[in-house]
């Protein structure tokens, strides 16, 4: 019987070695096929150890990189202003509805559940985001539609309430004469870390990443975010010629093509990949959270 | 005392005073909920009303109210073409095989992940599997490229000519490898996530059920399929008739951006979301397109409803509503 258990563990941790290096061999690939020099990928193709090693590509987009900046700007702006307002408005909705005493608490909590069931659509959304509010082509196109707040995070966010803060707390901080906005900053807000920092964290990872937006909504290149200009540049690899101030013929016939396109989406992965290892604790927390409540 | 004798004045008037005390008194609560509820407001339910323009005939110009009223022509069109058939097909199916194979690989996975007694190694592979969750489908999309491009790919330069094929295989334009191809990005982004779900029912289990087991002679394994397996079965039934509400929706960024929005692709990669957002960009037609978003919108929100109802039957707790 130990022989079995131990059998099972032996096998658990050989799948899960295997599970764990195909979701990490993506990634060598596209670093080893950035820092390759050119005329080996197209001898050779892309492969996991360069055979010419070359950081052509990496100088190429650092001479041209205003417009890679430009677009880092956009993303962290995008990513700040749209997680601390989505977070901020997401806790005042909730915090109301874990209150029984909130006056029409349940016709409420059913107009923030319904949005969950029922969806207008994208043409309609596009609509009424161009046709009565004018924001195509402005960085509040990126921040607005559909991301900053949902059901699913007041729902979460609400039971927290409701579960790990005691009601007599509240409670005896009304009656030594807080006021309601009061008890909520210096009573509940403190003690709701967790779950703010869960709803911030896949806030910012859903802005980080968000390219549709960008998509729907921007036409302009120097509103382009990150995302989109990986998209931009997947779809049409002489946007980078034509955009970036250089436009001679010569410099598109030196641009290591291949190795661009993989540097590109190295440099718009590399701050996820290296700031994982510092908040993968409390992903994968989060994600047990919003599984308990699930 | 004052307040008293004036609400005992005006007897007929008690229910509203108090009301109306009640009202001022919470009301720093409701102005609280104000910035959230005119977002949901803006963002959902002026969309809601929006779908009338499905039985509209569009035209920018005109803006929302001028264009015209054409019923369900836009329907019509619409179920006429193939279109319809495809994209239905597609969007379930991909669905089914991700609801039904992404259970049991998840579960499989969360199984393996309890076994693993060591917490250092445990942690390692908690975020490396769930590191693909992380990256945007823009980034899978090169990941893919790198591997699949017809010129520089892995797949075709480097694997391909081990088994003696040198010719490569034009991967954009082949839909019959696409179930294939999206089904494993899918599962490689998606699996470590939903198995931390699972792992974390798993950790909700008494450990006292696998003591009395081991006391009994049971197995390891016979411990998952007796002990594991009926414990998480409401877990799952929940899950999985809950994505099944969610069958009409499908991943946008899988089906639009890893096969790089190819037309030749069309027959195994187009879902209703990608056939709205072609629309809508100019490449389709978006009166055709804003008629399968209702669809979409409506058989979703009939499908959601039912899924619920069944869980309902079966299990009141686990009912969504």
């Amino acid at each position: 019987m130990k022989n079995e258990s131990r059998g099972l563990t032996i096998f658990s941790h050989i799948m899960m070695f295997i599970f764990a290096l195909v979701c990490i061999i993506p990634f060598v690939l596209l670093i080893s096929a950035s820092l390759t020099d050119q005329d080996a990928i197209v001898a050779q193709g892309y492969s996991f150890i360069p055979h010419t090693f070359s950081t052509a590509a990496y100088e190429y987009l650092y001479e041209r990189g205003t417009d890679i900046v430009r677009a880092y700007g956009v993303t962290v702006f995008v990513t700040v202003v749209g997680t601390a307002a989505g977070v901020a408005i997401t806790a005042l909705l909730a915090y109301p509805l874990s209150r029984s005493v909130t006056p029409h608490r349940n016709l409420i909590m059913f107009v923030v559940f319904f949005t969950m069931l029922f969806h207008g659509g994208l043409v309609p959304s596009y609509l009424v985001y161009t046709q009565i509010f004018d924001l195509k082509n402005t960085i509040w196109a990126l921040i607005i539609p559909g991301l900053l707040m949902n059901g699913f995070y007041v729902m979460m966010m609400r039971t927290f309430f409701q579960t790990s803060i005691p009601g007599a707390l509240i409670e005896s901080a009304q009656i030594d004469g807080a006021g309601e906005y009061r008890t909520f900053w210096t009573i509940v807000l403190p003690l709701s870390t967790p779950i703010l920092a869960t709803i911030g964290l896949f806030e910012c990872i859903m802005y980080w990443n968000d390219w549709q937006l960008g998509m729907i909504y921007i036409t302009e290149p120097q509103l382009f975010s990150i995302q989109n200009l990986l998209n931009r540049i997947m779809q049409d690899i002489q946007f980078i010629t034509t955009n970036m101030s250089d436009n001679s013929g010569d410099a598109m016939q030196q641009m290591p093509t291949d190795a661009v396109k993989m540097a590109i989406a190295v440099i718009g992965v590399l701050p996820i990949l290296v700031a994982y290892p510092f908040f993968q604790k409390y992903f994968v927390k989060g994600i047990m959270i919003g599984a308990v409540k699930g | 005392m004052e307040k008293a004798v004036m609400a005992a004045e005006a007897l007929p008037g008690i229910t509203y005073k108090k009301k109306e005390n009640r009202y001022r008194k919470y009301s720093p609560l409701l102005i609280m909920m104000v910035p959230g509820l005119v977002y949901m407001l803006i963002n959902n339910y002026l969309p809601m009303l929006g779908i009338v323009i499905a039985f509209k005939k569009i035209n920018f110009t005109k803006g929302l109210l001028g264009s015209e009223w054409i019923g369900f022509e836009n329907f019509e069109y619409l179920f006429k073409t193939s279109d319809a058939f495809i994209i239905t097909r597609n969007t379930i199916l991909y669905n089914l095989l991700f609801i039904v194979l992404g259970t049991a690989l998840a579960f499989i996975c969360a199984i393996l992940l309890n076994e693993i007694k060591n917490k250092l190694l445990l942690k390692f592979y908690q975020s490396v599997i769930t590191l693909p969750h992380l990256i945007s489908m823009v980034i899978v999309s090169y990941l893919v490229y790198a591997l699949l491009s017809p010129d520089t790919g892995f797949m075709n330069r480097t694997v391909l000519p081990w088994f003696g094929v040198e010719d490569g295989i034009s991967w954009y334009s082949e839909e019959k490898y696409w179930p294939w191809i999206l089904t494993i990005v899918h599962f490689w982004k998606g699996v470590g996530y939903s198995s931390i779900i699972f792992f974390a029912a798993l950790l909700g289990i008494d450990e006292e059920y696998y003591e009395a087991a081991r006391l009994d002679g049971a197995s390891r394994v016979k411990q998952i399929l007796h002990i594991t397996l009926p414990i998480l079965t409401p877990v799952i039934t929940m899950l999985t008739l809950l994505s099944i509400g969610r069958i009409f929706y499908s991943d946008f960024g899988l089906f639009y951006q890893v096969p790089m929005n190819s037309g030749a692709l069309f027959n195994t990669t187009a879902t209703i979301d990608t056939y709205v957002f072609r629309g809508l960009m100019g490449s389709g037609d978006i009166g055709m397109s804003t008629a399968a978003g209702v669809y979409q919108s409506i058989v979703g929100f009939l499908l959601v409803i039912i899924a619920n109802y069944v869980v309902r039957k079966a299990s009141k707790d686990n009912a969504l509503f």
